[in-house]
């Protein structure tokens, strides 16, 4: 499967996660995961997408994204060069016999433990699709109760900022006509 | 003009919305009132802007469109909330698919109210998202100015399209100051006009190589306003032209080089003209499934040059080999500066037996149709004859279906904006209103609306809105009484089964007696010896609307064809007559 993460910078306009979200739709365009959250500027929410292009090349996902008027800026993170990371929250089946072979595979991948009940362990884990899906797995035979995952997020290594701006343009507007 | 800014002005947020629209240069409306809209047509009623009130939304939307499409303005359409909004989804729709700058006003339920199920209420931004370049909702009074003036910029610049203000009553009744902006700020609204120099050498490069050019014209050349460069361009290189649907007007019919329209009905000269081109010059146009029939097939020997404002029609259905992103005035001015110099260098292109080639295809199967043997009414006889006698300078309007692809094929065009259709949604219903707002935006111009007996009877209401407000557009009616196109289809795709398409509209209704009622002139005509006359006598009239009653012969079909999803190397031009090329010309 074809796999691209893309960050969206957009002006964080109230509608403007529909929008994209619906864009993806009706394009027939596949997310796999997606988060959006603010940046370090007041103005501008970054989403991350995770977009299956097996059927359609990345390159008009990209053009019609950026028609979208509130999206200013679009950058392919290659996992190379960036650092990828999700978050899961996953409540693990846990008694006294079994908890500690549970949390010695916690400290194992160095997830960690956020809430504990007599049969069961929530456990926090952070880390790349590949590091999760492994944990997943190692857990799996205790019996996942229940499992929450956040969208992928990623940033670029390096010092070099994609939220970096210039002054926005502005367009000047041709005088009021009944000035 | 800055007066005081957010809440406890001195004018009400109704005021502003007038006020911004006049400092848009607005200077006629289409719309409806109604609940939420209403505080808006109060101070509608002292501005100089010319309010027309229509009879149904979705005809304000197709006169806004019809408007921009004829005067190259943004044309605008205003409507209430909820049924009010949701009547001009389908001219929004229209609009977005064929790039026409148009503004839609829409009232909404008041803020607090939004969410509720309130009277009325339909989310029209959501609605309208997918069929809009954008869309905005205002509930804050104070931002009215600054929204108006990004939607009417939007709108108009880069590729044309429909934007959409959706304000709440809430905001129109609140009290506030106006402030029209002197900039605007859209971080991400960017278009890209001036092509680059490296792909206008390119391009240059592949057209000197060249030996089977063609110049694959779209809508994009119409609203660039590209034409005169166009006519420069293409007599420069001599390179063969194709008008799409979009583009008839963009290149004179008359024109030696012009082969005529490409695609699903196109000729069969500009249909063979692309498929068998070595190079095709895509200006303002985006490889239309009724342009490319089976796409796999399309062209294979082609290469593409593929010059658009929109960089996300590049590449979408055709890879191009020349990628241009730029308005398609300013490609073809750098194009004829680049050529010129390579011509004053003494390269020029060698395309003597293509043209030839071409030519000869053109005069082979010319455009044609058979008399009924009955001595009926030929429809393509009576568009014939309308193309004749009205003139160049004449406005055509026309729905969708058989009607539509005559009036393209027969009437010839010579003038950029004077035919307009529904291309990309195929909107039955589209003509009447359209040719009002042509006719309002173009009070001096003859305005004739095409239409089907079906079509006709979607949206005919407004003939009441043309007749009381004095604009007197002319409406050829082609009445083969059934949804002529899906006959057709039905008489070859489906056994002669017709299935829902017979409307007996030559028994009910009675056309002439429904134009009289609405105060319009009404006039038939079903032999072809009272077309000239007919035709001349509704000529004369020029105080009001005009419907004449083509009652044409109900089994004429559409020809040449491309059957939906076949390659263009199937094209029939007629019924299992298939055109044989003399390729050794090549």
């Amino acid at each position: 499967m074809a796999q691209h993460t893309l960050s969206v910078l957009v002006e964080d306009k109230p509608g403007v996660l529909a929008r994209i979200a619906a864009l993806f739709s009706r394009r027939g365009f596949n997310i796999t995961s997606l988060a959006v959250g603010p940046t370090e500027h007041a103005e501008v929410s970054r989403m991350t997408i995770v977009v299956d292009v097996a059927s359609s090349p990345l390159e008009q996902v990209t053009k019609q994204l950026n028609k979208l008027v509130e999206v200013i800026k679009i950058v392919e993170l290659e996992s190379s060069g960036s650092v990828h990371r999700e978050l899961v929250l996953v409540k693990v089946g846990a008694t006294a016999e079994n908890r500690g072979q549970v949390l010695d595979l916690v400290q194992l991948f160095r997830a960690k433990v956020v809430d504990i009940a007599t049969d069961a362990v929530t456990i926090q884990i952070v880390g790349n699709a590949d590091k999760i899906a492994d944990f997943l797995r190692i857990v799996e035979p205790f019996g996942v109760r229940e499992l929450v995952q956040s969208g992928m997020v990623a940033i670029g290594r390096g010092a070099r900022s994609i939220s970096e701006r210039g002054k926005p343009v502005a367009v000047p507007v041709p005088p009021a006509a009944n000035a | 003009m800055s007066e005081q800014h957010g809440s406890g002005g001195t004018i009400t947020g109704a005021q502003s919305l007038v006020r911004s629209l006049e400092a848009a240069g607005v200077t006629d409306i289409f719309g409806i009132p109604g609940g939420a809209i209403l505080p808006a047509y109060d101070p509608l009623m002292d501005s100089r802007i010319r309010h027309i009130l229509v009879r149904h939304e979705q005809g304000a939307g197709h006169a806004a469109q019809g408007y921009a499409a004829a005067t190259g303005k943004v044309g605008v359409c205003m409507a209430t909330s909820g049924p009010g909004a949701t009547n001009l989804v389908t001219p929004l729709a229209d609009a977005h698919m064929d790039s026409v700058p148009m503004v839609a006003i829409t009232g909404q339920v008041g803020a607090s109210l939004i969410g509720t199920d309130a009277f009325q209420e339909a989310d029209i931004r959501g609605i309208t998202m997918p069929i809009t370049k954008h869309n905005f909702l205002v509930t804050d009074p104070a931002d009215i100015p600054a929204r108006v003036a990004e939607a009417f910029h939007i709108a108009s610049t880069g590729r044309p399209g429909p934007v959409l203000v959706d304000v709440t009553k809430s905001a129109l009744q609140s009290m506030t100051g106006f402030d029209w902006p002197t900039e605007l700020v859209l971080p991400g609204y960017r278009p890209v006009t001036r092509p680059h120099a490296k792909q206008i050498r390119e391009a240059a490069r592949l057209i000197l190589e060249a030996r089977k050019p063609v110049l694959y014209v779209g809508g994009g050349t119409i609203r660039s306003g590209a034409h005169r460069e166009l006519l420069t361009f293409a007599e420069l290189t001599g390179i063969p032209v194709v008008t799409t649907l979009m583009a008839r007007g963009a290149f004179p019919d008359s024109h030696p080089q012009h082969l005529g329209m490409p695609g699903m009905h196109g000729t069969v000269a500009a249909v063979a003209g692309l498929q068998k081109s070595d190079l095709i010059i895509s200006l303002g146009a985006r490889f239309d499934d009724r342009v490319t029939g089976n796409l796999d097939s399309f062209a294979p020997g082609a290469k593409v040059i593929h010059a658009d404002i929109d960089p996300a029609e590049i590449g979408k259905n055709r890879h191009a080999d020349v990628p241009i992103v730029g308005d398609v005035r300013e490609v073809l001015v750098d194009l004829i500066t680049t050529l010129r110099t390579e011509a004053d260098a003494g390269h020029t292109g060698d395309y003597e037996g293509w043209v030839a080639f071409c030519a000869g295809v053109k005069a082979k199967y010319a455009l044609g149709y058979e008399k009924p043997a009955d001595g009926g009414l030929a429809p393509q006889y009576v568009l014939e004859r309308l193309g004749a006698i009205s003139g160049p300078d004449t406005i055509f309007t026309a729905g969708v279906g058989q009607h539509q692809m005559w009036a393209a094929q027969f009437i010839g065009y010579e003038l950029p904006n004077t035919w307009l259709n529904s291309g990309g949604l195929g909107t039955m219903g589209y003509s009447v209103p359209a040719a009002m707002g042509a006719q309002v935006g173009m009070p001096d111009s003859v305005v004739w609306a095409v239409d089907g007996d079906g079509c006709f009877q979607m949206t005919n209401q407004e003939l009441a809105t043309c007749a009381i407000n004095n604009i007197p557009i002319k409406v050829a009616v082609i009445n083969n009484e059934s949804l002529g196109m899906v006959r057709q289809w039905q008489t070859l795709f489906y056994n002669e089964r017709y299935s829902n398409t017979d409307l007996h509209s030559k028994r009910i209704p009675d056309f002439v007696k429904l134009a009289e009622a609405y105060g319009c002139v009404g006039l038939a005509c079903e032999s072809p010896e009272d077309v000239d006359a007919t035709i001349a006598k509704a000529m004369e009239i020029n105080d009001v609307p005009v419907v004449v009653d083509f009652r044409v012969h109900r089994d004429a079909m559409v020809w040449p064809m491309v059957a939906a999803g076949t390659s263009n190397d199937d094209i029939k031009y007629a019924r299992d007559l298939a055109p044989q090329f003399d390729e050794d010309d090549l």
